[in-house]
């Protein structure tokens, strides 16, 4: 049964098919090793940028009757600091892949060239945080600026280079093609959707940013429409993301196009036994459907 | 599957009544069924609306009602403290770790505002028939907490309270963890138990390990998300708000080269504790 779980995303060799979401606990050198040990296959760091921000006020996470609503507002010890604390972990057992946002196509690039200093195996674009004003989404909505980000990034490093995309978008297909065209070596779908809770006592939003993203349950069956429209659409992998909690859902991503799954909030409901839980539940399943390999499940319901 | 923890669900409390401790010190009481069950060493996130959200130990949970002790450090406290009855709080909660029972004496220690959910404990400890000690540290005599109510377990339950102050104007003159030696040194001990400044810890820590006392002490971090996912709170491979805050012997000893030395402040950065 060696190998039946593993996959090659761009040249990076994940155990089992499941990593950590970015934004979820990774802004320390001692937890990212944490859920490596937990089993999972790699492992994403928060959203890091060029300047070190504090982040929004809380509340700042808030539960819905299916998910999590969050608007953090990406605090982070900005890149320089980051890529020190990194460096402590030295090599990593599991490929880690280091997310940057920035405000500009300029930032992007030059948090990227920062980043690769430090142990990394891969660089994910966020191209798609739905709460910082001018940072994240508000790039990823355009074609034309997403193309100008991957292209550029792309000449300034020889790591590969993964795009996580917006699911509040019109054509989340064009946006994929957009970075695929320009380089990107995968996609990462979703992040998390524009949404809002108000509290009827108060008669206020209880998120201090008023509006936050969407993650959880909620957010599955669109996260598997996405990675649907776009595996019909490009040909480079897909990490499939979005409310990921069982095993079922790590397949239902796989057989709609993802190559390998992120998970996150999940976490807070099942705790770190979820990769090890998810990456055996899918080698049952193989099992049980006589599929040798997990690769072989990657599209499948793409069949006629 | 539900998407859905109870205790996460944010409850719209209305406050009841607000103690004045001491000058910078109230206790605010609301009603809320699943504080009623919460159990020592516990925490909310206490949002004041228009405000912060922030977390904060329960200082009493019953059927009845359930309070915060709060001493007025910055907005959100400061806000918190000018509650007056029949104004709205949100509460998550309760989440994290608990004092654990451990033998049959203890010796409870606590700094200033660290006394906080050190009085449910004492509660608990006293009507399970555990000999306790309980040093009640503070700079100066105004910051003294919970007078009357140790007065009272005293005097129900035969409570030993030694108070300390810095400056000598209540109590023995000196520094809580001074007393806590004398105590370690004079008597025999099942069990200590801690929440204060965590210069106070790490020194209470390094007692433990000489007289080979198990310790549990309640850690503070900056909290978000409060059910573990956010990761602002972790402090070597534990999340504050999950796998504290109260952190056992063994817990402590894992992550003693961080124990009062350093924290994480907003931007995630580590920084150092100032003394």
């Amino acid at each position: 049964m060696q190998g039946q779980l593993e996959i090659e995303i761009a040249g990076l060799k994940l155990r089992n098919p499941t990593i950590l979401a970015s934004g979820i606990l990774g802004i320390s050198a001692e937890y990212l090793v944490e859920i490596a040990n937990a089993g999972a296959g790699a492992v994403t760091t928060k959203s890091v940028g060029l300047e070190p921000r504090e982040g929004y006020k809380n509340p700042t996470v808030v539960q819905v009757e299916c998910g999590i609503l969050n608007a953090i507002g990406l605090p982070n010890p900005g890149i320089r600091r980051f890529v020190e604390e990194i460096k402590e972990i030295g090599r990593l057992e599991i490929p880690l892949i280091l997310s940057i946002y920035g405000f500009s196509p300029e930032e992007y690039v030059e948090a990227a060239k920062i980043a690769v200093e430090a142990n990394i195996d891969a660089v994910e674009l966020n191209l798609s945080c739905p709460h910082v004003k001018g940072a994240g989404a508000e790039i990823g909505r355009s074609p034309e600026m997403v193309s100008l980000v991957v292209e550029n990034v792309k000449k300034s490093i020889d790591k590969p280079v993964f795009v996580k995309l917006t699911p509040n978008v019109s054509d989340i297909k064009e946006i994929a093609v957009a970075a695929a065209t320009s380089g990107a070596d995968a996609i990462t779908a979703i992040n998390t959707l524009r949404a809002m809770v108000i509290d009827i006592e108060t008669c206020r939003p209880i998120l201090s940013n008023k509006i936050g993203g969407l993650s959880g349950g909620a957010i599955k069956p669109i996260a598997v429409r996405c990675v649907y429209e776009i595996y019909e659409a490009v040909n480079i992998p897909i990490i499939g993301c979005g409310g990921v909690r069982t095993w079922r859902d790590a397949v239902e991503l796989m057989l709609a196009g993802a190559s390998a799954v992120q998970i996150g909030s999940a976490i807070a409901y099942e705790g770190l036994s979820v990769f090890r839980n998810v990456a055996e539940g899918i080698r049952t399943y193989l099992y049980r459907k006589g599929f040798r390999n997990v690769r072989d499940i990657i599209g499948l319901a793409h069949k006629e | 599957m539900g998407w859905h923890i109870k205790n996460n669900e944010m409850r719209i409390v209305k406050v009841h009544r607000v103690k004045a401790e001491t000058r910078n010190v109230k206790t605010i009481f609301f009603e809320d069924e699943l504080c009623a069950s919460a159990e020592p060493g516990q925490f909310l996130m206490v949002w004041i609306p228009g405000v912060d959200e922030i977390p904060l130990s329960l200082s009493s949970a019953s059927k009845e009602e359930a309070s915060v002790t709060v001493k007025e450090v910055g907005e959100a406290t400061h806000a918190l403290n000018k509650m007056e009855k029949g104004n709205l709080l949100g509460i998550r909660g309760p989440f994290g770790s608990s004092f654990k029972i451990i033998g049959k004496k203890a010796l409870v220690i606590g700094g200033g505002i660290g006394a906080a959910p050190l009085l449910m404990l004492l509660n608990k400890l006293l009507t399970n028939g555990i000999e306790t000690v309980f040093i009640m540290g503070a700079k100066t005599r105004s910051e003294i907490l919970f007078i009357d109510q140790l007065e009272a377990l005293h005097n129900e339950y035969g409570l030993e309270v030694i108070f300390t102050t810095d400056d000598g104007s209540y109590g023995t003159k000196g520094l809580a963890t001074e007393a806590a030696e004398r105590c370690l040194s004079e008597k025999v001990f099942d069990s200590m138990y801690v929440c204060g400044k965590e210069s106070m810890i790490l020194k209470l820590y390094s007692l433990a390990e000489t007289y080979t006392i198990p310790m549990q002490a309640s850690l503070e971090r900056i909290m978000r998300c409060a059910i573990g996912i956010c990761g602002s709170c972790v402090i070597g491979r534990y999340r504050v708000c999950k796998d504290g805050p109260v952190f056992d012997f063994s817990q402590l000893r894992e992550i003693r080269r961080e124990l009062g030395k350093f924290k994480r402040n907003f931007r995630g950065e580590r920084i150092f504790i100032e003394k």
